[in-house]
């Protein structure tokens, strides 16, 4: 009896030292190594880093009070630095309230319409993207640690399959440009993994902040599909695929992107 | 990936046949009518290859060059590198078409680019005469070849001269 349970201990060990084994061979790649000495420098220092203006943005906008409730986003969460404090990496989550996957833009347009009691600001609206910036900001360094609700499964599994369908007049899948071809030129482009690490990120391109659903955007267009509308089921499930995906790396929101 | 979708190329063909199943081609040909859009001619494939003209007539070789280094039109550069001194930046997805002209036939060039998949269906390779079995495409898009049957023969004229 006794050796046996030393053989399971013993198994266990074993199986524990291949995972951290496995662990310390992680070769995924945030899209920030792709990018050029100068763009990283960039990212790096919060002085230089344009993101960091939607963040300041976002931390005013958390303070001030909104509409019909009178109240800030402070007064119900806190004003301090521990508020929100990792939430970011856990996003999308499920939302059992209306029984669906919720990105973190979409969580907080609901506080907005239904805990301020104000008009909800668009997708893509500076004042979204700054509220999403200072949450997501607040997640800076903690790993990615999706929601463990059972019932984000068949998200997560919804956005693997859009991962995999060839999509557009060019007739490619986001697969075979992330996962295939991940360090290969497209021009003048080097191809990232495509890891939602960063978001919103501050595009060189597009010079100013955006969200991840805009950069997947970007990618639909260049493959001639007809993108989805902002706020769509098909981005929050690609987003809760790409989060599963990049499971355990580093959230470094604001990113600096090409 | 940074383009937007350009403005629809004019049309070079008035009507157009489809190369496809009945159904599909009278959908086609009721697309045609609906829009004088669609653009693909019926060919045929032996063995590896499609030996004839589409749509009959040779294509020009410096057109097809044209077309080959052009980012937005023939968008081959995006995956392919090529004998193109004048441009910056290349592909790296696919081969060098140098010397393609030597290691195909004409034939064979010409069924390349109508439609790589037919040779392997896993090929990430655009088919540039193909409108069906394809998802989500843009409206601007939507029901028109990447390239008609005159940018299809350009090109493998090029092609061939890339010995
Ligand atoms: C033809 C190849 C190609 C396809 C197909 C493609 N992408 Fe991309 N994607 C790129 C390139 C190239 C970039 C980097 C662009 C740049 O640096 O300008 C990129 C960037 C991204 C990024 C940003 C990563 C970061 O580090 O911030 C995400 C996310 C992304 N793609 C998601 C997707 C999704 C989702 C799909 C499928 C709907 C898709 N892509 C399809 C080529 C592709
Ligand atoms: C009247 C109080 C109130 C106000 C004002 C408010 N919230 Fe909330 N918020 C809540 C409550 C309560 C929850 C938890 C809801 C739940 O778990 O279903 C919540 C949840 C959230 C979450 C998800 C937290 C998590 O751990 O998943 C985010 C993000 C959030 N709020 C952002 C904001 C932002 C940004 C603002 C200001 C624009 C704001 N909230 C304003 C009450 C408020
Ligand atoms: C999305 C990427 C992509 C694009 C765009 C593309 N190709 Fe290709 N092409 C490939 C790949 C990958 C191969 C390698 C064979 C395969 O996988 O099917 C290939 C193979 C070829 C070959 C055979 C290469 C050889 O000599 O072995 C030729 C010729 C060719 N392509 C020409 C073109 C031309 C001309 C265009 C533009 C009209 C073009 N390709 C556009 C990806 C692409």
């Amino acid at each position: 009896m006794i050796r046996r349970r030393g053989a399971a201990l013993a198994l266990l060990l074993a199986l524990a030292t291949v995972a951290t084994r496995v662990e310390a061979q992680d070769t995924r790649r945030s899209g920030f190594m792709f990018m050029s000495p100068g763009t990283q420098a960039m990212q790096r220092d919060d002085m230089e880093n344009p993101g960091m203006l939607a963040v300041l943005d976002g931390a005013e906008l958390w303070a001030k009070p909104a509409g019909t409730s009178g109240r800030s986003c402070a007064d119900c969460h806190g004003g301090g630095a521990e508020a929100m404090r990792g939430v970011a990496a856990r996003y999308p989550a499920f939302d059992a309230t209306r029984g669906e996957a919720i990105d973190l833009a979409g969580r907080i347009l609901q506080c907005r319409a239904e805990r301020q009691g104000d008009a909800p600001p668009p997708r893509e609206s500076r004042t979204l993207l700054a509220l999403t910036a200072f949450v997501a900001h607040r997640a800076r360094g903690m790993p990615v640690a999706p929601d463990a609700d059972p019932r984000m499964t068949p998200v997560v599994e919804a956005g693997r399959a859009l991962w995999h369908k060839r999509l557009g007049q060019l007739d490619l899948s986001c697969a075979q440009c992330h996962d295939d071809n991940a360090g290969q030129k497209l021009a003048s482009a080097p191809i990232p993994e495509a890891h939602p690490t960063g978001y919103p990120i501050y595009r060189l391109e597009w010079q100013t902040t955006g969200s991840l659903q805009r950069r997947i955007r970007g990618c639909l267009t260049g493959v001639r599909a007809e993108p989805f509308a902002y706020g769509a089921d098909e981005y929050i499930a690609l987003e809760a695929f790409l989060m599963e995906r990049a499971r355990g790396m580093e959230i470094e929101t604001p990113g600096v992107r090409p | 990936m940074r383009r937007r979708p350009g403005r629809r190329r004019r049309a070079r063909r008035p009507a157009a046949v489809f190369a496809r199943p009945p159904v599909l081609a009278l959908l086609a040909a009721l697309l045609a009518s609906a829009t004088a859009g669609a653009q693909v001619v019926p060919y045929t494939i032996v063995a590896d290859g499609i030996p004839e003209p589409l749509g009959g007539a040779a294509g020009d070789p410096a057109r097809g060059r044209a077309i080959v280094a052009d980012r937005q039109k023939g968008l081959c550069i995006l995956c392919h590198s090529g004998p193109f001194p004048e441009l910056r930046f290349m592909g790296t997805l696919a081969p060098d078409l140098a010397g393609a002209g030597a290691r195909w036939s004409t034939a064979q060039l010409r069924l390349r680019i109508v439609d790589a998949a037919r040779l392997n269906p896993d090929t990430i390779m655009p088919a540039y005469h193909r409108t069906d079995g394809l998802a989500r495409v843009a409206p601007a898009w939507r029901d028109r070849p990447i390239l008609d049957a005159a940018g299809i023969e350009d090109v493998v004229a090029y092609l061939e001269t890339l010995r």
